[in-house]
């Protein structure tokens, strides 16, 4: 069974043993309108969290996604490529962007549970 | 002032509804050390239409227009025929006066002729898309130099030896300060397809321009081969559109990316500006991500109807800003309108005549001046531009020659300063020189040698 | 019904339909690769001879592909292509930061002269002497106008100028020794994105500084980001929100004092022409926009020109090819970089816009240094007149006076279901183009509104009406006339997503109806 995590970027991140999967939420969704165009990591690269990893276009707009986790990319979403609109269909789960191998689980304390998200969005 | 509408109790009334004294009183951030209490007071004050007539005529009296002599200048800009409804087509209101298409709505005239120059300008490439235009063939090649170094994520770029120097210059000036390392052979003719002994793993592109700068034409298919095997793209370059329509397309040659000026058709020389850059490139998104400029695309309005929006704009600066493609922020509109609207009057079938029309009239003149004495023909393989070596100073006789009122070429001094190719003078002809003007000029040439 | 005697009816029935005007005029037109065919042609040449071509195997063995219309088809299809552009010549055009003013058809007149248009960029100098005299001349009034050293004429288009004044900054960097040091540029939050985007390209990083509560640089945000790595300051002034920096002599002091220096983007410089000079409040370098401060036609996005001016502390370092008069008077052109030793370089193929300069010229002598004065002082008084008829309607980005356009926020339409982008979509259906929306990023739902100063009383009063009109249409809940604009255009909105999703940027045979 995974465990989500989310992250006041409005990525989720589902850690299933040491290998997290990550998107974006449903409200990232929302706010973003009609997503247009995804730009995925290539695999086996190694990111540290923080950095730049992906890109999600809507027509108007062009945001980042950063790695949640350090570690190494193991694999992509690249049915994303040819229909960017599965992010705005289903953001949570066929909408995924990448997974990585977690090189340090200890990172995890500083990401956020569903509640406190939740309570996260509220605030804004 | 004729065109200020407003009236001095036009002025007095809106001052009032403002709720301010003078008009003065609008200006009062200005640092009081820095305001102009006098105006632009050393300037002449303004003048009638007559007056400012007159000025600009007497100006132009000193030039020597192309139209007025045997003319045979080209190296990067071309005098072709401009169709008469061109040019009246091009100054109606609604194409001249109108902004960027940013509302599309009321913008669909400029749309779709954008998309008819797209679907052109991949015609007569032979490549799968087209950009809505940059500046000019220059700084197109300048650009496509950077997109191919983000495609390939790669920073070494070899240009061929023979590739127009402004635009070796102008890629030079534009990619350097984002750590991209040229590398160019001194310039040779004969000596482009070199350049294959050059590329390895770390190259991102290599640019050889066809018809180059002397007018030799080159097989770019042992190229691209040599560079697709390395990982390396080809930027074909191309100074003279017109060639296109009898050479086979960069395209069809393997080119990955075409930078071209477009001037040639629909644009007059205008002393250099402004002309009209073609960028294409091969139909594949992870080019269309890293090109450069705007592209208009099709879709549906609300109602269903078919209608056209610019579109991928993510890539451009006004959302990305220092994280764009470039930071272009125009393309040449009134030009881009021009051309299409020329190539439309040709067609397919007009466009191949032109060129075999050109060719034509090159291959006569180069008979005819190769057949003066200690002249030499350089460039056996040409379009409508050939290079003449000749027994004395190209420049001295370009000068002298135009004095006799025959402008007969640029000189490669022109292009590469005075001192390693002096004796080298760059002939192009076009479908604009009758001929006639080809035996004078050829009269003259032997003249002036002997 | 009555006839004439020729059975010709001469008065309509009366009818209760109603009238969808102009739509007689507003003929169907297909896409000219539908309209054309691929055998014909509308231009006639002289006859081939049936020499042989040198080119053997590197001949073109396939047709392009392309279509021909005969010449009235031709003009059939653009003229009828035209009548779906809004135009200048047809009504105002309010966008801010473009200045949409009239083009002068004189300056048309002018740049179509052989001795101008059909002059070779490499034809001997001592055949276009009263070109570069030209050149000449248009630089004189754009550095009196600016007060600057040297103006460089070649870039493009206002993005090239920009790159122009950020690559001489560069090079005068280079030129100290400190450009490993000094790495950062200060954009402020306001900026066109032409700004950041050029640092970036010049490799610099961008460093942005946010805008205060009144619409300027904050200061002490400004002061703190200072330091021994700072390259220069990208400021546009008259800024974005149409507001003049009045600290702008103290920022070009203290960046000066940091040993960097101050690049003005001068998209707004229709403003203050003849009121201050650039010179005066500190400026290094910066770009002009003939299509937009003079007049030249904007042609449906370009081509631009943006010589760009200098000061004594760049002027060397600007690019070739420039204008010198030689030792017997006569006007040369210095290309070769090795006449140059200081240059940064070459941006483009030949001189520059010279068609751009004909026009800029002309319009400059129209106008005279009185008639320039004349120009920014009506402009700023149109926008001021504009601002104070609709301020209590809209709802203002700032309070007070503002320069030569005015900046409004969303706050007027809010609750009442309709967005920016529906305001401006509904000015549509009332004859009007859109002002420039969310731009700049400063404020919610930024309109800014730039009515020029060739827009008349009368039109300025017709506008404002409109308005403010719609502007209580929208909070009286007639959501639909806003969300469903525009109904009255060629098209209804168009849908961006589909075109980026999927996109189609070229005529396919297969596609036509997609």
């Amino acid at each position: 069974m995974a465990d989500l995590y989310f992250t006041e970027e409005h990525e989720w991140v589902s850690v299933n043993g040491d290998t997290a999967i990550v998107g974006i939420t449903s409200y990232a969704t929302e706010q973003l309108g009609d997503i247009v165009f995804v730009e995925l990591p290539d695999i086996g690269k190694t990111v540290k969290a923080g950095d730049e990893t992906a890109v999600v276009e809507s027509v108007k707009s062009a945001s980042e996604l950063f790695a949640p986790l350090s570690g190494e990319i193991i694999s992509a979403n690249e049915a994303l490529e040819d229909a960017p609109e599965t992010v705005n269909e289903d953001p949570q789960d066929r909408g995924w962007f990448f997974s990585i191998k977690i090189a340090d689980k200890s990172e995890l304390a500083s990401l956020m549970d569903k509640e406190a998200y939740d309570s996260f969005v509220q605030g804004l | 002032m004729r065109y200020l509408p407003l009236l001095d109790e036009d002025r007095a009334h809106m001052l009032k509804t403002i709720g301010v004294d003078s008009v003065d009183d609008l200006f009062t951030d200005i640092p009081k050390c820095a305001r102009l209490e006098n105006g632009l007071d050393k300037l002449p004050e303004h003048a009638s239409e007559p007056c400012v007539e007159q000025h600009f005529s007497e100006l132009a009296a000193k030039n020597i227009n192309a139209g007025s002599v045997p003319f045979f200048c080209g190296a990067g800009a071309y005098r072709h025929h401009i169709p008469a409804s061109v040019d009246h087509l091009i100054q109606r209101s609604e194409f001249l006066t109108a902004y960027t298409p940013y509302q599309p709505e009321i913008a669909q005239g400029t749309l779709q002729t954008l998309f008819e120059f797209q679907t052109q300008v991949a015609q007569i490439t032979g490549m799968g898309i087209a950009n809505a235009s940059m500046y000019d063939g220059s700084t197109a090649c300048a650009e496509a130099v950077l997109m191919a170094a983000r495609i390939t994520r790669r920073s070494k770029c070899i240009l061929a030896p023979n590739l127009h120097p402004h635009y070796a210059q102008t890629t030079r000036t534009l990619t350097h300060t984002l750590g991209i390392g040229i590398e160019q052979a001194a310039t040779a003719i004969g000596a482009d397809t070199d350049v294959m002994q050059q590329i390895d793993d770390e190259t991102a592109c290599i640019v050889v321009q066809s018809p180059n700068v002397f007018g030799e034409v080159i097989d770019l298919r042992a190229l691209a081969d040599a560079a697709h095997a390395k990982g390396a793209l080809l930027i074909a370059v191309n100074t003279e559109i017109v060639s296109l329509g009898l050479l086979k397309s960069p395209g069809e040659m393997g080119a990955d990316i075409v930078a071209a000026e477009g001037q040639s058709i629909g644009n007059s020389l205008n002393f250099g500006g402004p002309y009209v850059g073609l960028l294409a490139c091969r139909d594949d998104k992870k080019f269309i991500r890293q090109a450069p400029g705007r592209f208009a695309g099709q879709t549906l309005d609300a109602a269903g109807k078919r209608g056209f929006v610019l579109t991928l704009s993510t890539r451009e600066q006004h959302i990305r800003r220092e994280k764009a493609t470039s930071n272009i922020c125009t393309n040449s509109g009134l030009c881009t309108l021009a051309f299409t609207i020329h190539m439309a009057l040709l067609g397919d079938v007009g466009f191949r005549h032109l060129a075999k029309l050109n060719h034509q009239k090159a291959c006569d003149l180069a008979d005819q001046l190769s057949a003066i004495d200690k002249v030499e023909l350089l460039t056996p393989m040409f379009f409508n531009e050939f290079t003449l070596r000749l027994p004395k100073s190209a420049h001295e006789v370009v000068e002298n020659l135009a004095k006799r009122g025959i402008l007969a070429g640029v000189p490669a001094s022109r292009l590469f300063g005075e001192g390693i190719m002096d004796d080298l003078l760059i002939v192009a002809a076009t479908e604009t020189n009758s001929d006639i003007q080809l035996s004078q000029f050829a009269t003259a040439l032997a003249e002036e040698l002997s | 019904m009555s006839m004439n005697a020729k059975g010709r009816p001469t008065k309509p029935e009366t009818s209760n339909i109603s009238p969808q005007f102009g739509s007689a005029l507003l003929q169907e037109e297909g896409l000219l690769h539908e309209v054309g065919h691929c055998d014909k042609t509308g231009v006639d040449m002289e006859k081939l001879s049936g020499r042989t071509s040198r080119l053997g195997y590197l001949e073109r063995s396939e047709a392009t592909g392309m279509v021909g219309l005969s010449e009235p088809e031709a003009l059939r299809h653009y003229v009828r292509l035209s009548g779906r552009n809004y135009a200048i010549d047809l009504g105002l055009y309010p966008l801010g930061s473009c200045t949409m003013k009239h083009n002068p058809r004189l300056n048309e007149k002018l740049a179509r002269i052989p001795g101008f248009a059909d002059i070779h960029p490499l034809q001997p100098t001592s055949t276009v002497q009263g070109a570069l005299q030209l050149m000449e001349e248009l630089s004189h009034w754009l550095l009196e106008i600016t007060g600057m050293q040297t103006v460089a004429l070649s870039p493009k288009a206002g993005a090239h100028g920009e790159m122009c004044g950020m690559l001489s900054i560069r090079e005068a960097i280079l030129a100290k020794g400190e450009l490993e040091q000094r790495r950062r540029v200060l954009v402020p939050q306001s900026a066109h994105g032409t700004n950041p985007a050029t640092a970036a390209a010049c490799g610099f990083e961008i460093d942005e500084i946010p805008a205060n509560a009144e619409g300027r640089v904050d200061w002490d945000v400004f002061c703190s980001r200072l330091g021994p790595d700072v390259a220069a300051i990208m400021l546009t002034n008259p800024n974005t929100c149409g507001l003049f920096e009045p600290d702008i002599r103290k920022i070009a002091d203290l960046i000066h004092e940091h040993g960097g220096y101050f690049y003005c983007d001068g998209a707004n410089l229709n403003a203050i022409m003849g009121k201050c000079r650039v010179n005066d409040l500190g400026v290094d370098a910066m770009h002009i926009n003939l299509h937009k401060t003079f007049s030249t036609p904007h042609g449906g996005g370009g081509p631009g020109a943006g010589p760009t001016v200098l000061s004594s502390r760049l002027a060397d370092f600007a690019p070739v090819p420039f204008v010198k008069t030689g030792k017997t008077g006569k006007l040369q052109l210095v290309e070769q970089l090795n006449d140059a030793p200081d240059s940064f370089g070459r941006m483009c193929a030949f001189h520059g816009q010279m068609g751009m300069f004909v026009r800029a010229l002309a319009y400059m002598m129209s106008h005279g240094g009185d008639g320039l004065r004349q120009v920014s002082e009506d402009a700023v008084l149109n926008a001021n007149y504009l601002l104070a008829r609709i301020k209590d309607h809209l709802s203002p980005a700032f309070s007070g006076t503002c320069m030569h356009e005015a900046l409004f926020d969303d706050e007027f339409l809010k609750g009442s279901g309709v967005t920016t982008l529906d305001f401006a979509k509904a000015l549509i259906d009332e004859g009007y183009h859109p002002m420039t929306m969310y731009f700049p990023l400063v404020v919610h739902g930024a309109l800014l509104i730039e009515p020029t100063e060739t827009e008349s009383l009368q039109s300025l009063d017709a506008f404002a009406d409109t308005l403010c009109e719609l502007a209580n249409a929208a909070k009286s809940g007639d959501q639909e006339r806003f969300t469903q604009a525009p109904v009255k255009a060629p098209l209804r909105r168009l849908d961006e997503t589909k075109a980026a999703r999927h996109p189609v940027l070229r005529f396919q045979e297969n596609l036509q109806n997609t």
